[in-house]
């Protein structure tokens, strides 16, 4: 599917001299395609094994999908020795719709690294839930394909292909709980809100094309230098235009809404899953089209993106400040905010790099906190689907006493909580933060970086509220509590696993801040 | 005094920093087989009380083998990269200004790990609590040793949670709001806080750096006035929450009032230091500039502050108010560090020098009062004035006659209140004059006539303070003596009590009667920060 598409949108941008058959034809470097690819095929092979599994193996499927995961994450390595560039135009080798940069690669990393994590968190629950067994991993990782595939991408058509192949099946994903009214609701409104976002930027598209006449973004960066004056604001619209789409799978506000309904309707590894991929896809759809695309519009889309950023964060961190902890799904509502405001502190070195001398080094904070922050929030979601087996309300009240039933879970959760607030113990999470804040203040954007201090206060305010109710006391036993004696949950493997990887990852980072922080000095693109 | 192999010196810094983490650690685990004293409980405390001994030791050490001849350069410094993307090294060095402050930690963090021993705060188990001790005490001897900025940042933000949780967990009436406002506040002065260490650290001449010593070296040469002024202001702010500088104050009195015995030690004693010395380390030398413009303000709100901490403590003071003795030194504290501060703006050798000394005074003098509160809510079962006064007995309400009831808790008391209000003779006395004495003669290009307002303002202050403590001191000492009745006795000091406050006696006397041990320490580092100034 994808070289089928790739096919296409090579052809669109040579459709103006097919001459002989032999320069129409692209060569293909099949080890650069070879993450998204691995995942595709992976997507069919479980689509198919299900077919011809019986009821009691289904569990196989899981693991299936885990090993794909982890095959595409390995064929990132020969990659890594240097800039790998495929399916470029014949009549202009410069201009390639994929391209393995160090950007591509360490946010394919991410995307897949993040996936297998998910698998983990989503065996027990798809088990438990009885969700359908194929369809699931062939969802979860054909929008992982798609997720993978985004990075990579070099030409407009390429990256909104890519952006709907990774939203579509997490529609399908979030309302895949048959029978249960919220979940379907929630698919429906992710599902109406997320395309409306893709129409608006497939307009944006249209129009930047028809100022630029390119795809690539190569040459629409050229196209857009020396627009034709009659064209400006064409090309004006089309560059704001096009960011929407990518600003809505980040939850930017906003276009935020549809996140904390989503997240509760859906099943708790795939409300993970958005959390964390949704946002890799969304922010780096918008570097590339900012950074690579966009670069002689920075003075537009510059204070765009930096408003943006300074509203996310501030609308997310209040929206989580004012969840009750009795409420129910508080966790996860919870979590849904928080997500909400990380993503403003990503956003800021992308509206930095439009300010800056270098801009494909501004955006490399942004790649080493998303990495940070792939990790503790998938581990975070990992406690939360471990203590809603047995308090399904899955309440903030409910979390009072983990520390005594399950000390490890609570520490751990603690750990997760503190890097996403970048106090110490975290400490990778404060060094992610001190790179978000160092890359606004060299670009000067020092009004951002004083909202952002502000939203690092308010948002310590709620994670620090709920680590505080970890180390309670357990409350009087109640039925559905986690202190209550009796209900104490099997402890799942896979689900301990996820957090046990999280966890060392964690606190290995925090230890070698090297490790991620580099991409921050790096120059990606 | 000893001479230290320099690698010796070095990897005592590194372990007064490390020891204490590994320590924390260590505590979470179950005891190893030998260790396992009469229960897990006590087994843990002495884990403890060992880590911290341990850590006193090399602190002690370190300071005994510093090469007196040269307190201006850094010495025992360890260098390695650590975060090359972020040019981050571990970075360690102690010279004359951090010293004292080193070995003041590692002192009274050894105390409270004494008296912790003897007298567990209630709360939840004593594993949490030894261990969130020695995370605290590695996050404050590591603020004092590091030399690269972003690790100062680190260091800053780690004394946080400990904190946190000690008040929160262990603390008394109200422990979780006070807890909540400590560490809302600190951390939002610490991210401004970060926000002007980057811009001093991308600014820097040389290309972007963290590096203390080539910062202080450089000493704001190729830095605009614009981005010092800005630096020193965010940098400024972030530290005067931590001091606290009036009227960023509000956390601390609820901070202290809520805190066990232990925790109040730790913050008056030493995270309040915190603050000033980054004054005295980064700002002053980094961005002097920036400093010089914010002097005055600074100066005017120091002053404030030492005014408005003694009308608190008089109010709290008087019959009737109800005042909270905790409460009470926790203002006290504000008007204190109100000295500490008006040294540090009048940007002279002499204030800073009294500012760094009154600093270590003021560990010394409020750690040493806050542990005899403690005793004394122990002994009562309150710190409120007015119910300790009735509680005595005496018809008039006049005072809790701790003189008779437990002789030498209410002399040690009344030693302390002396100390506070700057007795001459005693370590609270020079930290003040000095800091007056710089205000009288401010640094060249400082607003005089300001700063003798300052100066007469500052000495009313002193006025005021010991107008409060004498109160204080007549309100619990004093009093007439209970007639009949053995509830009315109080047992007096205790042998672990005796352990943990003589250091603290002997030090404040032997401070006060010899300054020159601090002071020849002191001087010449201040030299190195401030070059060019003669007074």
């Amino acid at each position: 599917m994808t070289v089928l598409v790739q096919g296409t949108a090579g052809a669109v941008g040579n459709a103006g001299n097919v001459g002989n058959a032999e320069n129409v034809v692209q060569s293909v470097d099949w080890l650069a395609i070879a993450p998204p690819t691995l995942a595709a095929l992976g997507a069919l092979a479980v689509l198919v094994a299900d077919l011809f599994l019986p009821e009691r193996r289904k569990s196989l499927l899981g693991w299936t999908a885990g090993a794909f995961l982890v095959l595409a994450a390995l064929s990132l390595l020969p990659s890594a020795a240097g800039d790998r560039a495929t399916f470029c135009l014949t009549t202009d080798p410069e201009a390639c719709s994929y391209v393995a940069d160090p950007f591509a690669l360490a946010v394919q990393f991410l995307v897949l690294g993040a996936a297998a994590l998910t698998v983990l968190l989503s065996v027990t629950t798809v088990r438990d839930e009885r969700l359908p067994a194929g369809e699931y991993w062939f969802l979860l990782l054909a929008s992982a394909a798609g997720a993978a595939l985004l990075p990579a991408a070099r030409d407009l058509a390429t990256l909104i292909v890519a952006l709907e192949v990774a939203s579509l099946p997490s529609f399908a994903l979030v309302g895949l709980r048959r029978g249960d009214g919220r979940s379907s609701e929630a698919a429906l409104k992710f599902f109406l809100s997320s395309i409306t976002a893709t129409a608006v930027s497939l307009m944006g598209v249209s129009l930047v094309y028809a100022a630029t006449g390119s795809m690539h973004l190569v040459r629409v960066a050229e196209g857009l230098r020396d627009v034709d004056p009659g064209l400006g604001t064409l090309a004006a619209t089309g560059v704001v235009l096009t960011l929407v789409g990518f600003a809505f799978k980040t939850a930017a506000v906003p276009f935020h809404s549809w996140v904390p309904e989503t997240y509760v309707g859906a099943p708790l590894p795939v409300a993970a899953y958005l959390s964390v991929i949704g946002k890799a896809v969304g922010f780096s759809g918008l570097i590339l089209v900012t950074v690579e695309a966009f670069g002689a519009y920075d003075h537009l889309w510059g204070p765009v993106v930096a408003v943006l950023a300074a509203l996310t964060m501030t609308v997310g961190n209040v929206g989580a400040l004012r969840q009750r902890p009795d409420r129910a799904r508080g966790a996860v509502r919870l979590l849904a905010w928080s997500s909400v405001g990380q993503a403003g502190y990503l956003l800021v070195p992308i509206a930095a790099a439009a300010y800056a001398d270098e801009p494909g080094r501004a955006v490399g904070a942004t790649v080493a906190y998303a990495l940070m922050y792939a990790v503790v929030n998938l581990g975070a979601f990992g406690v939360v689907v471990h203590v809603g087996r047995t308090a399904a309300a899955n309440r903030i009240a409910d979390y009072r006493g983990l520390y005594a039933a399950h000390p490890a879970a609570a520490l751990a959760l603690a750990f997760f909580l503190l890097c996403l607030a970048g106090l110490p113990p975290g400490i990778i999470g404060l060094f992610a933060k001190v790179v978000v804040f160092s890359a606004a203040v060299e670009a000067g954007l020092g009004w951002l970086a004083v909202v952002t201090a502000v939203n690092v206060v308010i948002a310590l305010y709620y994670y620090l509220a709920w680590t505080a109710v970890l180390f309670r006391a357990p409350a009087e036993p109640a039925p559905g509590t986690v202190g209550a004696t009796g209900a104490r949950p099997r402890v799942a493997g896979p689900l301990t696993a996820a957090v046990g990887v999280a966890a060392a990852l964690g606190v290995v980072l925090s230890g070698v801040p090297q490790l991620v922080l580099r991409f921050a000095a790096d120059v990606l693109l | 005094m000893i001479p230290l192999n320099d690698t010796v010196a070095r990897l005592l810094l590194v372990a007064v920093v490390a020891l204490p983490l590994i320590g924390a650690v260590a505590a979470l685990l179950p005891a190893p087989p030998g260790l396992k004293g009469k229960s897990p409980e006590q087994a843990v405390l002495r884990h403890g009380v060992t880590v911290t001994g341990a850590v006193l030791a090399a602190a002690v050490l370190l300071a005994l083998g510093f090469d007196h001849d040269r307190p201006g350069t850094f010495q025992a410094t360890t260098d390695v990269p650590w975060i090359p993307a972020l040019g981050v090294r571990l970075h360690l060095g102690v010279d004359g200004v951090s010293l004292p402050l080193v070995v003041l930690t590692a002192l009274l963090t050894f105390l409270c790990a004494l008296h912790a021993y003897r007298r567990m705060p209630d709360g939840p188990r004593p594993q949490a609590f030894v261990a969130l001790v020695l995370v605290l005490e590695s996050g404050t001897l590591a603020t004092f040793a590091v030399l690269d900025l972003v690790l100062f940042f680190l260091a800053f933000e780690m004394v946080l949670i400990p904190m946190y949780f000690l008040i929160a967990r262990w603390g008394g009436e109200g422990r979780e709001g006070a807890a909540r406002k400590f560490v809302l506040y600190t951390v939002l002065g610490s991210v401004v806080m970060l926000l002007g260490l980057l811009l001093l650290g991308l600014n820097a001449p040389g290309g972007p750096t963290f590096d203390m010593t080539v910062l202080v070296e450089n000493h704001g040469r190729g830095v605009s006035h614009t981005v010092q002024l800005l630096a020193a202001l965010a940098i400024g702010v972030g530290l005067a929450v931590k001091t606290p500088m009036w009227p960023l104050h509000s956390w601390l009195p609820d901070a202290h009032t809520a805190a066990p015995t232990v925790g109040s030690v730790l913050l008056a004693g030493v995270l309040l230091k915190m603050g000033t010395y980054g004054l005295v380390r980064i700002v002053v030398p980094m961005a002097p500039d920036g400093i010089h413009t914010l002097a005055p303000y600074l100066g005017a709100f120091a002053v404030t502050g030492i005014v408005y901490g003694s009308l608190a403590c008089l109010f709290l003071a008087r019959r009737g108010n109800g005042g909270d003795l905790k409460r009470l030194i926790a203002y006290s504290s504000v008007g204190h560090m109100g000295f500490v501060l008006l040294g540090i703006a009048t940007l002279t050798r002499a204030g800073v020098n009294g500012a760094l000394f009154a600093n270590v005074a003021h560990g010394l003098i409020t750690g040493l009062l806050f542990f005899l509160v403690g005793a004394i809510k122990e002994r009562t079962g309150t710190t409120d004035l007015d119910r300790l006064a009735l509680d005595g007995g005496s018809e008039d309400g006049g005072g809790a006659a701790l003189y008779g009831r437990a002789p030498r808790l209410g002399g040690l008391l009344a030693f302390g209140a002396v100390a506070s209000l700057g007795l001459p003779g005693l370590a609270g006395f020079w930290g003040e004059v000095l800091a007056l004495l710089g205000a009288y003669h401010p640094a060249d290009g400082l607003s005089r006539p300001a700063y003798l307002v300052y100066l007469a303002v500052g000495a009313f202050g002193t006025l005021l303070t010991a107008a409060y403590l004498l109160v204080v001191v007549r309100r619990v000492c004093m009093g007439r003596p209970p007639t009949s009745g053995a509830t009315l006795a109080l047992p007096d000091v205790r042998a672990h009590e005796f352990a943990a406050w003589t250091p603290l006696v002997v030090l404040t006397v032997l401070a006060g009667l010899w300054p020159a041990l601090l002071l020849g320490l002191t001087e010449p580092a201040v030299q190195t920060l401030l070059p060019g100034v003669s007074r």
